[in-house]
């Protein structure tokens, strides 16, 4: 409880202000505000600053759970609190609906999408009959428990702040933790998350759905606190807004959202009252400061106010090590195995016209280091990708454990056993090399989303990351299991993910070019280690260009040239295998 | 059009009309969608503000043409003069009298040039194309300093922040043109007055002149993009930046281009219109939403899918209007859906990470 302590000095705080005595009440209206504004950042700020996915259609979603609370209070009689659950329940569904359809769409689709249902719904809103057209609904009961009719700002402000610290709460548990590792690697494309068994497509959905869920609840709020809900402040001008808030506090950051909540509907409101007094101008000036203001924000601070404002915090955050005498289950061991791990017959890749492995064969028996060589261009990468999944190949066939593989998703290869590394590292730059390894150990955990919100994943979260924190130390990494993997070097970001592949507790590994960018020295430990692990069972397939790296540690060497096998063999024959010479130096000379 | 219980019939003669109604709207469609597919492939920029062009364009010219200075000379100045002082900043260890003096000239004098000839020109009456070639002389020196302030700066960064900023110069451009133009709408003089029939249609010079014009520049584009080394300079930077940059072709003057060639093509568009509709303040934001929506349809990439996507919509718009008036808005934006929605089920490609 005690790394919630700053939360909990908020929430005092916050529930002492209404009873200062001397608070103008139109300051509590403008907390009300900060409040609901603050809920849909919250939202945005998993959606688009963590998962990277931006929406300019969350005020669409607000107005789905103002207008179920405003129509079933209304016409139904409903009471507040039961429509609650509805109108959470109705932003859900809209969102699933949506989300369906626009989660999939990488890169600018995605906000481009929800700028035109923004749009249409707030149409749809502002036209549909049973929603009270233009005018919309007024006459909404208040929120009331018991004689206690929550009528003023003064009252609404506990149900709205309670809201936002519960949420803040929820989503950062949410974040800290196994599926909060998964929408934190979304950003990073979708081929190393799905590496390691995340189902990209559901994880998205899922940030989705919960930023939609947060706006309807804001929603459900605004309906009850104006006592009337009209299609305004549901249309895209507010959808921009919300945006705005989430980038101007740190699009990042959860509490960002909240801060950048305060700081906008200040500003706004300090703009709205003095500017026409400056200028004695009609019109909206503050929309032209507003915007003149969000556009300096970007070319000044781009990653928003809250991380700079945590930066001048003279101490910093202490992490807690994980407790590593706890372990996770393993896999049964194939080292005693008769027959190969890996088999590919005759595996073929086409782009378009291009040949890029041609008829490979080759397999990877138990406890054995094979390394693939070949000159660049070789297809040795592309055969890493037909065998993780990651391309489908166009014929041949490729079978682990001696059952064939009918083109499986990348998610399915790594079940089997198969882990891999990355050419170009695909780390997480801003999470730490432990949550980065420990998204290896995905799939070895369980906890879902609802699970970890409420902290129910403890016992499985506190396994994964004592694994992790053990392949951390095993690969020698030890001091920096607490530093952001964007500030280690190049080659130690390599022994990361192997480190994050080992955490998958695979019976083969798969490493692409992992000795490049290392120094002797560090060569020398991988090597050591790659060894250690193959005593332990383990069989390894490596790309690699270093050849006294590649020749010193491989029991076979196989050879690619222009997609073709044309050699295979120990260290000892390659060397002077005038094929393998000839493709490397060119003709004899 | 409609019986006595309200329900519309569509008899020949409505269904020629709404499509020829479709066809104008969709050709402006088309030419914003096709500004908006060149600034995004040049600069990774959504211009959210191509609408504020627009309005700009369409209001500049009806100002003018009722014989006062229209706010916007004003606001080309102010803009030029930031500008150049970015352009001073950016340049402040390597000052040269030749770069400076050019600056100077486009930033500064230009606009300066434009809005003392509108002074000068205001109040008497004089031949539309005078009207034509200020506004859009107007409208797109603001267009290039939008540029050169706003997205300049953050060239490099994700398209996210270069969202976010497009819609910061929509919010503080739309203000703008509240302040110079009021609330109220305005409608400006007919390219042309004149007009003919076709039983059962009538043409108008104005539409005819729409279609004219959205032809001239989809072949004007062509040929631009085709045949002159601006033009390749600018596909080379749509393609790879640092590609480009490296064989030493000036991005930053690259996106100067686009933003200039869009924002023209923008007010060009509201020429078009402003005679046929009323335009307020604020009704670029919706057109522009609209050959948005073509533009998308189009992928952000393909300039004649974009262009035939845009037609689309104005047809789909001015069927819409005919039967569901109120869902015009609603439909339009809808249209989108079975788009992505295809374009979710085609399998994505391989995606390399990209920040």
């Amino acid at each position: 409880m005690l790394q919630r302590l700053p939360v909990m000095l908020f929430a005092a705080a916050m529930a002492a202000i209404p009873f200062i005595p001397t608070m103008p009440p139109f300051w509590i209206v403008l907390l009300d505000n900060i409040g609901l504004s603050a809920l849909v950042a919250m939202g945005l700020v998993l959606l688009t600053g963590v998962g990277g996915l931006t929406s300019f259609g969350q005020a669409a979603f607000c107005g789905f759970g103002a207008y179920t609370t405003a129509v079933l209070t209304t016409a139904y009689g409903l009471s507040p609190w039961l429509t609650l659950p509805l109108a959470l329940l109705v932003s859900g569904i809209a969102a699933v609906g949506l989300g369906l359809i626009t989660v999939r769409l990488s890169g600018h689709y995605l906000p481009l999408g929800t700028i035109a249902w923004g749009l249409g719904l707030f149409y749809l809103f502002s036209k549909l009959g049973f929603l009270g057209r233009n005018d919309g609904i007024s006459g909404i009961p208040p929120l009331a428990i018991g004689q206690l009719k929550m009528i003023d700002p003064g009252t609404i402000y506990f149900a709205i702040w309670i809201a936002v610290v519960l949420c803040a709460l929820l989503t950062m548990n949410l974040l800290d933790s196994r599926t909060g590792r998964a929408i934190r690697a979304l950003r990073r494309g979708h081929v190393a998350a799905e590496a390691f068994g995340i189902h990209t497509p559901r994880a998205k959905l899922l940030v989705f759905i919960y930023a939609a869920v947060l706006a309807g609840l804001s929603g459900w709020l605004y309906a009850h606190f104006q006592r009337a809900a009209n299609p305004t402040p549901f249309g895209a001008q507010a959808g921009i807004e919300y945006l705005f808030v989430a980038v101007v506090g740190g699009a990042g950051y959860v509490w960002g959202s909240v801060l950048g909540a305060a700081v906008v509907v200040v500003l706004k409101e300090i703009l709205q009252s003095y500017l026409p007094l400056l200028f004695h101008g009609e019109g909206q000036l503050e929309t032209i400061v507003f915007g003149i203001l969000l556009v300096v924000l970007l070319q000044i601070a781009p990653t928003g106010m809250w991380p700079w404002l945590t930066a001048l915090l003279p101490f910093k955050r202490k992490r807690k090590r994980p407790d590593v005498s706890l372990t996770l289950p393993r896999r049964p061991s194939t080292a005693a195995r008769d027959g190969a791990l890996l088999q590919i017959d005759n595996a073929r890749k086409q782009f378009g016209g291009v040949i890029a492995v041609n008829d490979v064969s080759f397999d990877v028996l138990p406890r054995e280091i094979v390394a693939l060589i070949g000159p660049n261009g070789a297809g040795k990468s592309t055969t890493f990708n037909l065998i993780t999944g990651v391309l489908a190949a166009t014929s041949g066939t490729i079978s682990v454990l001696g059952k064939k593989l009918d083109n499986p998703a990348p998610q399915e290869v790594t079940k089997l056993g198969i882990s891999r590394t990355f050419q170009h590292v695909k780390l997480v730059p801003d999470m730490t090399v432990l949550e980065n390894v420990a998204i290896g150990a995905h799939l070895r955990g369980h906890a879902g989303a609802l699970a970890s919100m409420f902290r129910l994943d403890r016992a499985d979260e506190a396994k994964l990351l004592a694994e992790a924190a053990r392949q951390i130390e095993r690969v020698g990494l030890a001091e920096h299991i607490d530093a952001p993997a964007g500030s280690l070097s190049l080659g130690q970001q390599r022994i990361v993910e192997i480190a994050r592949a080992l955490s998958a507790d695979p019976m083969l590994l798969l490493l692409d070019e992992p000795a490049a960018g290392l120094r002797h020295l560090e060569k020398q430990q991988l090597a050591r280690l790659l060894r250690e692990l193959r005593n332990s069972g383990m069989s390894v397939l490596l790309v690699e260009h270093d050849m006294g790296f590649v020749m010193g540690l491989a029991d076979r060497v196989v050879v690619l040239d222009f997609g073709t096998r044309i050699a295979e063999g120990p260290p000892e024959a390659i060397k002077t295998n005038p094929e393998v010479i000839r493709a490397y130096l060119g003709a004899v000379a | 059009m409609a019986d006595s219980r309200g329900a519309p019939v569509l008899n020949t003669t409505i269904m020629l009309f709404l499509l020829q109604d479709g066809i104008t709207n969709g050709a402006i469609y088309a030419l914003l969608g096709l500004a908006l597919v060149l600034v995004f492939a040049v600069t990774r920029v959504i211009l959210i503000p191509q609408g504020e062009f627009v309005t700009y364009g369409a209001l500049t010219y009806a100002t003018l043409s009722s014989g006062q200075v229209p706010g916007t000379a004003r606001l080309a100045v102010a803009m030029g003069i930031v500008a150049f002082v970015f352009e001073l900043f950016a340049a402040r260890r390597s000052l040269r009298l030749a770069l400076l003096g050019r600056a100077f000239a486009i930033d500064v004098l230009l606009p300066l040039g434009v809005m003392a000839l509108t002074y000068e020109l205001a109040g008497r009456p004089h031949p539309i194309a005078v009207y034509i070639a200020l506004s859009l002389a107007i409208v797109g020196t603001i267009g290039l300093f939008l540029y050169r302030i706003a997205f300049q700066p953050i060239a490099h960064a994700s398209v996210l922040v270069l969202l976010i900023a497009a819609v910061g110069c929509h919010l503080a451009l739309q203000g703008f043109g509240l302040l110079f133009f009021g609330a109220e709408g305005q409608r400006g003089p007919a390219l042309s007055n004149a007009a003919f029939t076709i039983e059962p249609l009538r043409f108008t010079g104005q539409s005819i002149a729409v279609y004219a014009t959205t032809l001239a520049l989809i072949a004007g584009l062509w040929l631009f993009f085709g045949f002159t080394l601006y033009g390749k300079a600018l596909r080379a930077t749509a393609v790879n930046r640092l590609g480009a940059r490296l064989v030493g072709i000036r991005t930053a003057l690259s996106g100067q281009i686009a933003f200039l060639l869009a924002s023209v093509i923008g007010a060009v568009s509201g020429i078009l219109i402003v005679p046929i509709t009323t335009l307020y303040y604020d009704t670029g934001f919706l057109i522009g939403l609209k050959g948005f929506v073509a533009a998308i349809i189009g992928g952000l990439v393909s300039y004649p899918l974009t262009a035939i996507a845009a037609l689309l919509v104005g047809i789909v718009e001015a069927f819409s209007s005919f039967y569901a008036s109120n869902f015009k808005e609603v439909i339009v934006f809808t249209l989108i859906i079975p788009v992505l929605l295809l374009r979710s089920l085609a399998a994505p490609a391989v995606e390399e990470e990209k920040d």
